[in-house]
């Protein structure tokens, strides 16, 4: 058996007290001064450092957004004082995309490494729009695909990145021909360049390190090579420089030492992934689709033709589709994608990176059962590092998190925590399913459930026509 | 039957007469409601009455409201915090009793409470939960003067779009009595006994570790006195437990805590836990924190560390395994009616026939969005489907083999109320599991803290014992027993505006369902 990829994390507490949703409004006024009050009595002991917060009037938003909700004080005090009061911070976090909730899981998960766990049923809604409109199957008894009989420790979710020969040619000598280059990565995600407003020049190098105490690699923008610090050279294997429209490319003392490199989809994208090539035959290049109004089709060309190693199709921050008046989704485009290309036999050949919305670890598998090989994650690094995405980030407002004055060290470690969580997570996911290996979770549509399909399989058939809403 | 998947095992047992059963006396519990008052000094409530320093003291709002709400007690110079869970709201404006129209100062004014807003969720709204709350404390259905909507959830879909048509009058006259809500469990004609239940649910499993002692008896009180059955989960018998065997489920789950031949042999009915709904495709669940020195000895293993039951059965690969599961058990309890609880799977109709093939006398299903003591947010909200969907694809494809009335089908997984048994049972299903409920019933409010730490602040998912002790049995008992009361009342009364003389009738009757939707025009696409 080979390595197993293990992430190492440690726990990187927050620099700044939780946000919490709801938080205790304490009336004072009229106490009794119980002598067993039941501030005393609060389980996660919340009360604790009161006395204290209020003498120096410091962080004393912290006691009151560390509370856990459950009105325990509140139905117990014997003058009725105390009582809950939703958190405006807690609903400005975000947006409607990135939710508060999204926020404050990827913070924990962040700062612990853990899988969320929690109690009680699920208490959200039954289903909605994007990723939330399907559910992944899992592996009940009596299936025979199962498997086998291995535990989680066997599952895979190492992926390779390129071009995939569908046969091989043997001569005397053996395969005939090189075989073409391929990157494999141990988990099937990969650092995007952060999206405007959000792009933070300190981020670089942090970015760069976490890519690679977790195996696997960054997109940076090829003009930003100075904000990667002056030992970037030793971290190029888990670099792939981003060449935009007419950018000349970089010398070959730093492409000969990348594996992976993208470019966007402009020019004669023939002759700039042969100019690459030249410099580095071993380099896989990609290329960048923005997921416009024309985004799915190009992306397909790309793909059934040679040339493009990897097509990269990209949809706004939100997972949606740019530039049109009714967007479609990523998933939904990646998946139409997907089934062209398996139309066309040549799905096997190419590697098809999806990015855009991915938000949470559930995202990641989801849009590979949609059809891509691996997904490209921005944002969620980011509010790893306690950014609440202000809508107005970077206009001359003092940035919340402090983000430009993080070190290093706190910034990797929760960025790789993060990662590991994603890691678990999926592995989770896989092993319910009884699948053993990311590569075959990859399109595998018949392994998911999708809201639109059962609906009419169970509702439309006994109520007829769905309304539009 | 021709190409029919099923495979049938007509053969019936010659049962010994001296069939082993319970050596142990069994408690007897009345169904009497008696009220069980809220626990908490301040309950929650919907309105709240609010009082200026004009007040004078005259007491004309404490004559006037027949709640009972305002709290002047003599001798004192103030007035007492007012009861205000028990105010009725604007309803009562119509009324010629409205506090804060009748003060001659001015003093009174009625607000909507912020807080109910905080409460619950999507699914279990803040009214939901107090108006279980008032069926826990009446055993009766809340006034509809309250106004809570308790009857639906905010999810958006599933039981929460689906409604019942209701005639406008009941198409034909029957009275409570008439209405039969019992629902028989055995219908394998196998030999085994035929055991009846008075209501079409009984109570999920939690297990000792995950819950207090309290609770799980509560839930075997209220049990025991609608004759129906409560569910040990997966961490063991517990001795205490033992005068209630007879409406005991056993459960036996990939852990194996605490299962021995006696364990099996003690009870009525036992049920394989292959999957849980909020979990599926993973193991049971207890973090270390609760993993306290009793919860360890009962599970025989190391306190403070953190149990993860394993997937699947690794007995279990084919659905000859699973039969010979079954076989094992129904050698070693030669009385007892076995039930297979699985999750729901895009091929649940295969798998619910499969356990009916390999001799299930209960195909339990547990859908999706299912209750937990502790589960990863990535299962709870992603893996396997949501029940709705799951009852109408396994009763269509039992009926079309030819074996739906030789299984009883139960369904759980975000059952929250008697409407929601209802429409269950409309779609497809026999009867339900019912779980979260009954801790609301006993004061959970949802906050979701039930895995951690010392567990849930409000003593009811914990094994901690200071917190655990916040709840007395007898409180407890009751609580459940109410709110099995309020259900089994609503759901007469839906039998009875149907014109449906018992439970059994309205089992797939989709037709007395319409779904918010659609346009409600199948037959006429």
């Amino acid at each position: 058996m080979p390595d197993k990829y293990r992430i190492e994390t440690q726990p990187v507490p927050p620099r700044r007290p939780r946000i919490g949703k709801v938080g205790v409004v304490d009336w004072h006024e009229d106490c009794a001064g119980c002598h067993n009050c039941v501030k005393k009595a609060c389980v996660y002991d919340l009360y604790r450092k009161e006395s204290e917060y209020i003498r120096n009037m410091m962080d004393l938003d912290a006691i009151f957004f560390q509370c856990m909700g459950c009105f325990s004080c509140v139905q117990s005090c014997t003058k009725g004082l105390l009582s809950l009061a939703a958190n405006p911070v807690y609903e400005r976090l975000g947006n409607s995309y990135w939710t508060p909730a999204i926020i404050e899981t990827t913070w924990s998960q962040a700062e612990t490494a853990k899988i969320p766990v929690s109690g009680a049923g699920y208490g959200g809604p039954f289903s909605g729009p994007g990723f939330d409109s399907m559910w992944t199957d899992m592996s009940e008894i009596v299936r025979p695909t199962r498997d086998g009989i291995h535990g989680r420790e066997y599952i895979s979710t190492a992926v390779d990145i390129g071009r995939k020969p569908m046969q091989l040619h043997f001569d005397k000598d053996g395969v005939e021909g090189s075989l073409p280059p391929l990157v494999d990565i141990p988990m099937p995600m990969i650092i995007d360049m952060l999206p405007q407003p959000y792009r933070r020049p300190s981020l670089m190098p942090i970015l760069k390190e976490a890519a690679a105490k977790t195996g696997i690699i960054m997109i940076a923008d090829s003009r930003d090579l100075a904000l990667l610090g002056n030992d970037f050279d030793r971290y190029l294997p888990n670099i792939a420089f981003y060449f935009g429209d007419g950018v000349t490319l970089l010398g070959p003392e730093i492409l000969k030492k990348t594996r992976l490199a993208e470019i966007s989809d402009s020019g004669d994208i023939d002759r700039r992934i042969r100019d690459l090539k030249q410099i580095n035959p071993d380099l896989v290049v990609a290329v960048r689709v923005q997921l416009d109004a024309a985004g799915v089709k190009r992306a397909i060309e790309l793909a059934t033709r040679p040339g493009a190693e990897v097509v990269h199709m990209v949809a706004d921050m939100n997972g949606n589709q740019i530039g049109v008046n009714q967007p479609k989704f990523i998933k939904d485009m990646v998946r139409e994608a997907h089934n062209a290309l398996v139309s066309c036999g040549v799905r096997n050949e190419v590697t098809l990176m999806a990015g855009g919305g991915i938000a949470l670890a559930e995202h990641m598998a989801k849009q590979i059962i949609c059809g891509a090989d691996l997904v490209t994650v921005d944002l969620p690094l980011l509010i790893a590092l306690e950014c609440q995405l202000c809508p107005q980030c970077g206009q001359e407002v003092v940035c919340p998190a402090k983000i430009d004055e993080i070190d290093a060290q706190y910034g990797v470690g929760r960025m790789v925590n993060l990662i590991a969580a994603w890691h678990d997570q999926l592995i989770e996911l896989m092993g319910a399913m009884g699948i053993r290996d990311v590569r075959r979770l990859r399109g595998e549509l018949g392994r998911a459930l999708f809201f639109e399909d059962l609906e009419e399989a169970t509702f439309g058939k006994l109520f007829g026509t769905r309304k539009n809403r | 039957m021709v190409n029919s998947l099923v495979h049938e095992r007509t053969d019936k047992e010659n049962l010994p007469p001296n069939t082993v059963k319970t050596m142990v006396e069994q408690a007897k519990v009345e169904r009497v409601i008696k009220p069980a008052p809220p626990r908490y000094r301040n309950e929650i409530a919907k309105y709240i009455i609010r009082r200026s320093d004009d007040c004078d003291l005259c007491g004309k709002c404490v004559e006037a409201c027949p709640q009972g709400v305002h709290v002047l007690k003599p001798g004192y110079k103030k007035f007492a915090a007012p009861r205000n869970y028990l105010c009725i709201g604007p309803s009562c404006q119509k009324t010629d009793h409205y506090c804060v129209d009748l003060c001659p100062k001015k003093a009174l004014r009625m607000v909507e409470n912020p807080q109910v807003k905080l409460l619950g969720d999507y699914r279990w709204t803040g009214d939901m939960i107090l108006a279980t709350w008032k069926m826990a404390e009446t055993g009766d259905l809340p006034s509809p003067e309250y106004g809570y909507e308790y009857e639906c959830g905010n999810s958006g879909g599933g039981f929460d779009r689906l409604r019942f048509k209701f005639p406008v009058r009941p198409p034909v006259e029957l009275s409570e009595a008439e209405i039969d809500t019992s629902l028989e469990l055995n219908h394998r004609n196998d030999g085994r006994p035929q055991i009846r239940i008075d209501v079409p649910w009984y109570g999920g499993g939690m297990s000792f570790g995950s819950v207090s002692t309290v609770t799980q008896l509560s839930k075997a009180r209220a049990a025991t006195a609608f004759n129906t059955f409560t569910c040990t989960g997966e961490g063991g018998y517990p001795e205490y437990l033992r005068p209630y065997d007879d409406h005991t489920i056993t459960q036996v789950a990939t852990g194996l805590f605490g299962v021995r031949e006696e364990t099996i042999q003690r009870v009525r009915i036992v049920e394989f836990k292959y999957a849980q709904g909020a979990k599926p495709g993973l193991g049971g669940h207890l973090l270390a924190d609760k993993v306290t020195p009793a919860v360890a000895q009962m599970r025989e293993t190391v306190t403070g560390i953190s149990l993860f039951s394993p997937f699947p059965f690794h007995s279990v690969y084919s659905i000859e395994d699973h039969q010979k599961h079954m076989d094992w058990i129904k050698h070693i309890n030669r009385r007892a009616l076995v039930s297979a609880k699985v999750s729901t799977p895009i091929d649940v109709d295969m798998v619910a026939v499969g356990s009916y093939s390999a001799g299930a006398h209960i195909v339990h299903m547990d859908g999706g969005y299912g209750g937990t003591g502790a589960a990863p947010d990535i299962a709870k909200k992603n893996i396997a489907m949501p029940i709705e969907y799951a009852i109408v694809k396994v009763h269509d494809f039992l009926t079309r083999e030819g074996v739906r009335d030789k299984v009883t089908l139960i369904a759980s997984g975000g059952i929250r109320n008697a409407y929601d048994i209802a429409k269950a049972i409309a779609l497809g299903a026999d009867g339900v599991v019912v779980g979260t409920a009954e801790l609301v019933a006993l004061g959970c409010v949802r906050c979701g803290r039930c895995e951690s730490g010392r567990g849930c602040p409000r003593g009811i998912a914990t094994t901690d014992e200071k917190l655990s002790k916040q709840i007395n049995l007898e409180w407890g008992a009751q609580r459940v027993i109410n709110l099995y009361a309020a259900w089994r009342k609503q759901l007469v009364d839906i039998l009875m505006r149907l014109g449906l003389r018992s439970v059994r009738e309205l089992r797939g009757r989709t037709d007395l369902l319409m779904h918010l939707d659609y346009e409600n025009n199948a037959g006429q696409r």
